[in-house]
């Protein structure tokens, strides 16, 4: 690796300042499961890390039941997928970390990592914008709030300025007769790349007759993870059918813009949008009727698009 | 450019301080400083696991961490397995199924087995496989190395830590 200096700091204030100083040949590391790959094969070069991991912040899990779920920037996910309020409360999250590389993967890998790298593929995107999450920035004048969901602004490009950091993530209390879900497809079981991937949120009435609000959002299917609003509005006011399902899986379809490479071609990722599309809604509606358990974690029982749970 | 860093850990139950660039990997760090070359170079990637070791109980992917990023931090490398009571049970079992054909990956299947069996001591078969993903063996076709495993589960359930000095030792 070409040389560069390394920095623990142990404030936000203090890794602000550095990231400040070095200006664009700074990076911060959390997992560092895409920097040191990055850096090792010279897509990036830098003069300094900032390893963030020391900041009590940033390796937080706090869940509150009114005023919800805040994680840290540089928590792993495989203490994510242990940590009992997050399994119970936002099974989708679970989905989608659990399935992130390998457990030696999972033991350094972050959700907040996998948002800042940006790939179009990012497992945990579309999972974060489904149930509504934000995200806090840290910059030398303080912080904001970012929406998941315009985080990403190209392949490998965020809002991040050269001197802001991803703090954490921030999630709303799951409301009653919600729930959520997070699905790919990848030929393998496992330690692969989304060919795609759709995370689908649901709100139902009390009865459980009509859905009351619903989103949808897509990986690897357009250049960043893509809140497909109008597949989620099409669920608005309808009661939970295969019909519904089908008509925002077409929707969410039309929302995708996909490239074929050699993962998957246009045409097969348009498809798998549709297939994915419905069978996360029907995941979300079981879980938000009780009926569909959280994975068990740590990349246990595969949750893949194609294999269980139909 | 850079100074060298001094870095002081636990490494398989033993203190060691030492000096390394902070652009080194924990693998570079394990096998070219420390000595300690049974944890493997594979592709340097994250993606085959033949350096897998336990950074505070976690399988990591050795080269996938800095190596002055374990300061202050316990690292358990295959070296760390068996003790003076011989093999560790996992490489008994691992030695009786001919779980090792060029031996490669062994280091990691070893420490990837340990890290699964530490969390979970009657793994299922599936567990095992979809556990082991990101370890690959590219010559046993895995199904001796799954059977290690729940061979290692069964005889890590039965083994009792044998007496010395009249004390229980407490087993790794």
């Amino acid at each position: 690796m070409r040389p560069f200096e390394y920095q623990a700091p142990t404030s936000i204030g203090e890794a602000v300042a550095l990231l400040a100083d070095t200006g664009e040949r700074a990076r911060p590391l959390a997992g560092g499961t895409d920097l040191l790959v990055q850096l090792r094969r010279g897509l990036l070069e830098v003069d300094l890390v900032v390893d963030v991991k020391k900041i009590p912040e940033l390796n937080r899990i706090s869940f509150h039941p009114v005023e919800g779920l805040t994680v840290g920037a540089a928590v792993a996910c495989a203490v994510l997928c242990e940590h009992p309020d997050v399994r119970a409360a936002y099974p989708a999250l679970i989905d989608a970390a659990s399935i992130i590389g390998g457990p030696a993967i999972q033991g350094r890998a972050t959700i907040g990592g996998n948002l800042c790298n940006a790939a179009p593929s990012g497992d945990a995107i579309p999972a974060m914008i489904v149930v509504g999450a934000t995200c806090t920035v840290a910059g030398p004048g303080g912080t904001r709030a970012v929406p998941v969901e315009t985080f990403c602004t190209a392949p490998g490009r965020t809002v991040l300025g050269e001197d802001e950091m991803l703090v954490s993530i921030r999630f709303p209390a799951p409301m009653p007769n919600s729930g959520a879900r997070y699905l790919r497809f990848i030929p393998r079981g496992e330690m692969d790349i989304a060919v795609a991937g759709a995370g689908a949120w649901v709100l139902l009435s009390d009865d459980h007759a009509q859905i009351t609000d619903a989103r949808i959002a897509l990986a690897a299917v357009a250049p960043t993870p893509l809140l497909a609003d109008a597949a989620g509005a099409s669920l608005i006011g309808k009661a939970p059918t295969e019909d519904a399902f089908a008509e925002a899986a077409k929707l969410a379809r039309e929302a995708a813009r996909p490239i074929g490479d050699v993962r998957g071609t246009e045409a097969q990722r348009r498809h798998l949008v549709g297939v994915l599309v419905k069978r996360a809604l029907r995941g979300a509606v079981r879980r938000a009727t009780g009926d569909l358990a959280t994975p068990s974690g740590r990349s246990t029982e595969p949750v893949q698009g194609g294999r269980n749970h139909g | 450019m850079a100074n060298k860093t001094r870095v002081c850990a636990r490494v398989n139950g033993e203190q060691v301080e030492f000096l390394c660039e902070p652009y080194q990997s924990l693998l570079e760090c394990l096998r070219d400083i420390l000595g300690l070359t049974g944890t493997k170079d594979g592709c340097n990637d994250g993606n085959c696991g033949a350096c897998s070791v336990l950074l505070d109980g976690q399988l990591v992917n050795s080269c996938l961490v800095l190596g002055v990023e374990i300061e202050g931090r316990e690292v358990t490398t295959v070296e760390g397995l068996a003790d003076w009571r011989g093999l560790h049970p996992i490489q008994l079992a691992v030695v009786e199924e001919d779980a090792v054909q060029c031996g490669y990956c062994t280091p990691g299947i070893l420490i990837a087995a340990k890290a699964l069996l530490d969390r979970e001591p009657n793994p299922s078969e599936r567990r095992i496989r979809t556990w082991m993903a990101g370890n690959l063996c590219r010559c046993t076709g895995y199904d001796k190395i799954v059977r290690a495993i729940m061979r290692a589960a069964r005889s890590c359930a039965q083994y009792d830590p044998p007496l010395y000095n009249g004390r229980n030792k407490a087993r790794r």
